[in-house]
């Protein structure tokens, strides 16, 4: 990695990186690229998140999804450990709670693939700085 | 400098900026309580932890009570020390403290000398409202001291000692919340550890947690078997400390009074460690002299400086720390170890009896000499040099319980011919006292002249670390002296580089040297005890006809009739000894 | 992709479950069937949407309606007009609280400000592990500004104007404590990080500290920048090891970015963090404690003055500040002081992370500006009390604070406010009780861990919580006495008012708060020996009901300690003496004969 040297450099940068963000989102196969983020925080963790990344890692390519999964820190929600957050394309993001190897399943057959709602959805409840 | 206006118990007082409302508060007679605080002004010693909160005090404008001993004075400042506040939370600490204590007052062996016993009397407590678990540990006895930590409140002034003043780093707070105690880590043993018996956690140890190795009992015993000869030494520095047991102003010296209750004790013969000490002078001396020939002569194995060695806990503390310089200090024992040997040989033949029926007691200021006196290498056939080595505390003690009163007695002479010494041998008792006593007989012996002055006042005094360049008949000597482990740290430090300049140094554990040591009577921090203890020794010194150690007229009898010349051969095997690697 | 056209969200949280959302959701499916709606609409229960007192509550997707104090009497109508006819129904729609205007998206309303996330506001958003996704989301923007275009002077200046304050515990404002540090002179000086959270049920510097780790190392960079510092050290306790690692990878990245060294983004202000480890002990959390824990000293705690500011690590003046403080630094930066200092109350600036635990439905991490009700915390946001019983009291401020109960449920959260009830904000734990919590046996609980958490080095805190702790631990035996509670009292306030450090001063906190709001509480058990949470084991008594008792033996030859006698078909007894209280009687009997007295 080169380094950066000034604050033009700095935001240069950060251009690129949210181009390219927005380049994995925006591809060709845009309608099917799911971004998928697991909560893995000590909380999360401790609730079986590694187990459920794994599981969605390869079910994902398996069922041959287009998916980006990544780890995240805590959300939060701790009384709902592992949470799950999925971005369908063009559809606002939704979080799952206790998500297990059943639940991931299931959100994979329901939500992923038919774009069903499942119960057990947590609500976002509050703002971001950017609003 | 800056000048702060405060008023204290409605009274204003000025003081300069820095002062503590503690300070402020004595310096107009306001006496606020305090457990944990020390300080040793002439000695540069503080223990100043804030931990005890007795001399808590109400200041106007502030949230909760401020700790006297460590709440700088500010400008305005309104102090109230009596307030209901400051009063009920300075006895509620006090009775918190006294409901973990053991309260066994009466069969303690710091009772009357307590610290904790003396504030609680002064704060009037007369009851503890708040009664609960107390702390209960082993208790932990070595070859000098007893650690008896259900009596530890907790001031630190030991650890202080132990890790700041002496860098030994034995004692320190261990656990935590109610458990928390001072300790060796992980509570081993004082045996186990690193510790150099130096006593200065006893010196500064306000209750009974840390105290010596009581040995009056067996003295007791050996004086009353009439199959024994029993014969006692009496360090340098006892002289200029007793009195103080037997309420007589510090600094007086009692010299004849020591040696007329030794007598009424009952032991056979009263001796002076004093006379071994002249000994060690001449021993010590004539290595010096040796080393210092021999360096001069450009021998490459000769080891400079030389460094005293009749400190047993400086002995053990470079056994353990600095094992690797083990062949610089003289070789020569301790005072208390020559007398021991030569009691215990050239006395016990003339008087014809075995040594094995030859009691030797030492009277000393200090609680390693108990260690050192059980040393495998000071003692023929497991019988030992010095059988029995008591505190000053203990002989006060020894004479309050044989019923003697001590201000009346007469003055009295040391016996003959152990009892004979000079000023030299005095001044041992003191930090610089035995450099001076080697200056005044290498000088005259190396020089062949005699000595123009015999008062060395750059070598006097109570700086932590001192140097002075003697002026040996063109050859410049650089001495350095230095008292307290910590000060000694620094020198060897040097000398282990290679950087130290010196030719000879002194080294006492104790800061003061011996009249500061362990086994005195207690100073409860006030440091001018010691000034007027080193005062009283070179009075002493002053006092006396002969004041150079090859002067004393039963040593030169000693080498004529017994030992041949100093460094013979007789001398090694009997008044040198070696030295351990105390890391392995 | 999905058929479905709409949705319907019921909240299935506990408080909405309690008013029937489930036979809401029971009326929807049966209805949906009866206008062929099934295949077109699909009805999901959610978790709790944080607005309990609402309930129960549904939402309508894609448009976001949200319908409150929905019965299964309404279903019908919002399906006829709302499904069917589009018309939404106006008169189940929310409306503001202060306008009484309804509110036809839900994106409009109060509820979604109660939670507004600034130091929380990456943790789940990015991946924690990789720095672009933090750059992309203006990360090191606000150092870049500082270093190019912001003087030493000018950064404090802009974050004493936010009035941003210590989110540790004491609320010291954060603008001024940098100042401070800035104006002393020495050859070096330091940052300190404190990550040693210690209060039990706290997290929230963990969780920032794995969800988001480059605004603490922005943070503290900007501070050395500020102060003159080009070293800085993070102390956190051990037992976080994944907090560690993150802080690892992070600390690698931004070296690797050139965001930590020399020159950084080609100024000539250098700087470089160090992790150094602390064992746990809560007392680490006094920064004067702190320092000398990382100094490889005992960690205990000094008198101040002087204070690190001045004379901190290794002797040197040391900025110390907590994570969640730090966090809040690139934020004020990039929005600036204005934007910050207009969110919260009057003193107390920007949002306070509180760390939900206990009876509560919705245990976790939240965000609320100062000056949130403890209201909507507990009820709306945190989801009510567990299992439907009722709220008792909320533990704030760890081991320091105390109890805040129905009476304070409206106070507006923030430092002063807290205090003036008897308790403090802590680092921000909200420990939820209800009916069935011993406010003596809570006390007693917060006293044995500052007990075990306490220094050892000052006499009030060493034995006087000791003390305290074995009176509390009478009373529980049910062996207190009246004098008692002017004891705990009394005590009590002597070791607040002589204590060394600030663990001391306030752990008599939970006592004092318990007594003052409970102390019938503690009467209860003093003089009728009884425990009214009935938590107390040493007060409770299992009896024999003789009308129930068939004689069956079976507790008798349960009991462990043979404290049952009876003969066979007649009433058995329990021997209070030899009771141990174990409770497999209680278990173990078939016919209810058993009862806890």
């Amino acid at each position: 990695m080169e380094k950066i040297t000034s604050l033009a450099d700095l935001k240069r940068i950060k251009e690129q990186v949210q181009s390219k963000i927005k380049l994995r989102e925006q591809s060709a196969s845009a309608e099917k690229l799911v971004q998928i983020r697991v909560g893995m925080a000590t909380c999360g963790i401790a609730s079986g998140a590694k187990e459920t990344m794994s599981f969605l890692i390869e079910e994902t390519e398996h069922q041959a999804i287009d998916a980006v999964i990544t780890q995240t820190g805590c959300m939060g929600y701790c009384y709902a450990e592992p949470t799950v957050e999925v971005t369908l394309p063009g559809r606002q993001p939704v979080i799952f709670g206790h998500v297990n190897r059943e639940r991931a399943r299931e959100i994979i057959d329901r939500y992923i693939i038919k774009g069903e709602l499942i119960d057990g959805m947590i609500p976002v409840n509050f703002k971001t700085i950017d609003e | 400098m800056e000048i702060i206006n405060l008023t204290i118990d409605n009274k204003p007082v000025v003081v300069k900026k820095g002062t503590t409302v503690l300070e402020a508060a004595t310096s107009i007679g306001i006496h606020i309580p305090t457990l944990c605080y020390m300080k040793l002004e002439d000695l540069n010693i503080e223990n100043r932890p804030g931990g005890c909160r007795v001399c808590v005090v109400e200041v106007k404008g502030r949230r909760n009570l401020a700790p006297a001993c460590c709440t700088e004075a500010t400008e305005g400042m309104e102090v109230n020390t009596h307030s209901i506040r400051a009063i009920n939370a300075r006895r509620t600490v006090m009775e918190l403290i006294l409901s973990d204590h053991p309260a066994d007052c009466l069969v303690c062996p710091k009772s009357g000398n307590c610290d904790l016993q003396n504030m609680a009397h002064r704060m009037g407590i007369r009851e503890i409202h708040y009664k609960g678990e107390q702390s209960s540990y082993r208790k932990d006895t070595s070859p000098a001291i007893i650690r008896d930590i259900d009596k530890c409140i907790m001031c630190r002034r030991c650890e202080m000692m132990c890790n700041e003043v002496q860098t030994v780093g034995v004692l320190s707070a261990i656990n935590r919340g109610f458990n928390s105690v001072v300790a060796p880590a992980f509570e081993m043993n004082l045996d186990h550890s690193v510790c150099t018996y130096c006593g200065q956690c006893v010196a500064v140890c306000p209750t009974g947690a840390l105290t010596e190795v009581d040995e009056t009992g067996a003295v007791i015993r050996a004086l009353s078997d009439p199959s024994k000869t029993v014969i006692v030494q009496t360090a340098p520095a006892v002289r200029a400390a007793l009195g103080e047991e037997f309420g007589m102003e510090a600094g007086t010296l009692v010299t004849g009074k020591l040696v007329a209750a030794l007598r009424r004790l009952g032991f056979d013969y009263v001796f002076d460690t004093d006379f071994a000490a002249d000994l060690t002078i001449m021993e010590e001396g004539a290595e010096l002299l040796n080393r210092l020939t021999r360096h001069l002569q450009g021998d490459p194995n000769v080891k400079l400086p030389i460094l005293t060695s009749c400190c047993p806990a400086w002995v053990k503390f470079f056994e353990h720390q600095f094992p690797d310089l083990k062949d610089v200090p003289s070789t020569a024992r301790s005072p208390q170890q020559m007398f021991g040997s030569i009691a215990k040989s050239y006395f016990a033949q003339q008087l014809g009896v075995r040594r094995e029926d030859l009691v030797v007691v030492s009277i000393m200021p200090c609680v390693a000499k108990k260690y050192e006196r059980g040393r495998d290498e000071f003692s023929v056939n497991n019988n030992p040099d010095v059988d029995y080595a008591i505190t000053t505390r203990e002989l006060a003690a020894l004479i309050k319980i044989s019923n003697i009163e001590f201000r009346a007695l007469p003055n009295e002479e040391f016996d003959k011919p152990l009892g004979e010494s000079t000023g030299a041998g005095v001044i041992f008792g003191t930090t610089g006292g035995v450099i001076e006593a080697a200056v005044r007989t290498a000088y005259e012996v190396y020089t062949g002249k005699e000595l123009p002055r015999i008062d060395f006042h750059e070598l006097r005094g109570m700086e932590g670390l001192r140097h002075a360049t003697i002026d040996f008949n063109g050859l410049p000597l650089n001495i350095g002296i230095a008292h307290g482990l910590g000060n000694a740290r620094r020198l060897l430090e040097d000398v282990r580089s290679g950087k130290s300049r010196f030719h000879a140094i002194e080294i006492m554990s104790c800061p003061g040297g011996c009249i500061g040591g362990g086994g005195q009577p207690y100073h409860h921090g006030n440091s001018e005890i010691l000034v007027k203890r080193q005062q009283a020794i070179y009075r002493e010194d002053s006092n006396k006809t002969i004041r150079k150690s090859h002067e004393n007229p039963y040593i030169k009898k000693l080498y004529a009739e017994f030992l041949g010349a100093p460094l013979s051969e007789k001398s090694h095997h009997l008044l040198h000894t070696e030295y351990f690697d105390r890391t392995k | 992709m999905s058929d479905y056209n709409m949705q319907i969200l019921i909240c299935g949280g506990t408080g909405c479950k309690a008013s029937e959302s489930e036979e809401i959701r029971n009326v929807f499916n049966d209805l949906l069937g009866e206008y062929l709606l099934e295949d077109e609409v699909q009805v999901v229960t959610t978790g709790c949407f944080g607005f309990c007192e609402k309930g129960p509550i549904i939402k309508v997707l894609p448009d976001n309606t949200f319908y409150v104090h929905v019965t299964p009497a309404d279903v019908d109508e919002i399906i006829r007009e709302h499904l069917v006819k589009g018309r939404q129904v106006e008169r189940l729609l929310y409306r503001d609280p202060h306008s009484h205007e309804v509110i036809h998206d839900s994106k409009g309303m109060d509820f979604y400000k109660k939670q507004i996330r600034i130091a929380l506001r990456n943790c789940g958003f990015i991946d924690p592990e990789n720095i672009e996704e933090y750059i992309a989301r203006d990360g090191y923007l606000a150092l870049g500004r500082c270093l190019s275009e912001m003087t030493p002077e000018g950064v404090i200046d802009e974050i004493k104007k936010s009035g941003l304050r210590g989110r540790g515990g004491a609320g010291f404002p954060t603008g001024l404590k940098w100042e401070i540090t800035s104006r002393s002179v020495a050859d070096q000086k330091y940052v300190v990080c404190n990550a040693d959270e210690g209060d039990p049920g706290a997290f929230m510097d963990r969780s920032i500290l794995e969800g988001d780790p480059h605004s603490v190392i922005e943070a503290m960079t900007i501070c050395g920048y500020c102060i003159g510092a080009d070293k800085g050290l993070v102390y956190i306790r051990a037992e976080y090891p994944l907090a560690i690692q993150r802080l690892k990878v992070a600390l690698d990245q931004a070296r690797a970015y050139g965001l930590l060294g020399r020159n950084i983004l080609g100024s000539t202000f250098g700087f470089d963090i160090e992790l150094r480890y602390g064992a746990g002990a809560f007392v680490c959390g006094e920064e004067t404690a702190l320092i000398h824990s990382m100094e490889g000293s005992r960690g205990e705690p000094t008198v101040k003055p002087p204070f690190p500011a001045e004379s901190g690590y290794l002797g040197k003046p040391t900025n110390v500040n907590n994570v969640e403080t730090f966090a809040n630094i690139p934020v004020i930066i990039n929005k600036g002081a204005a934007w910050f200092s207009a969110i919260g109350t009057e003193k107390s600036k920007g949002t306070k992370v509180f760390a939900l635990a206990g009876k509560i439905n919705n245990v976790g991490l939240i965000e609320v500006p100062m000056g949130t009700t403890l209201r909507e915390v507990v009820f709306d946001i945190g989801g009510g009390i567990k299992g439907g019983k009722k709220f008792k009291s909320v533990q704030t401020g760890g081991p320091s604070g105390g109890m805040l109960t129905t009476a304070s449920l409206d106070t507006p959260i923030d430092y002063e406010n807290l205090q003036a009830a008897g308790t403090m904000m802590g680092s921000g734990g909200m420990i939820v009780m209800d009916e069935d919590d011993c406010m003596v046996a809570i006390a007693k609980y917060y006293l044995e861990f500052t007990l075990e958490e306490s220094c050892g080095k000052c006499t009030p805190c060493r034995i006087g919580n000791k003390r305290l702790f074995e009176i509390l631990e009478k009373i529980t035996a049910g062996n207190g006495k009246e004098e008692d509670i002017d004891k705990l009292r009394m005590l009590s306030h002597v070791i607040k008012d002589a204590s060394l450090c600030g663990l001391g001063q306030s752990s008599p906190n939970p006592v004092l708060s318990t007594l003052a709001h409970f102390e019938d509480e503690y009467l209860a058990h003093i003089k009728q020996g009884r425990c009214p949470a009935g938590k107390c084991k040493a007060l409770l008594k299992y009896v024999v009901v003789e009308d129930k008792c068939t004689g069956c033996t079976l507790c008798f030859r349960t009991c462990p300690v043979g404290a049952i006698t009876g003969e066979r078909r007649a009433p058995h007894f329990i021997d209070q003496a030899l009771c141990i209280k174990c409770g497999i009687c209680f278990e173990k009997c078939k016919f209810d004969a058993i009862e806890l007295a």
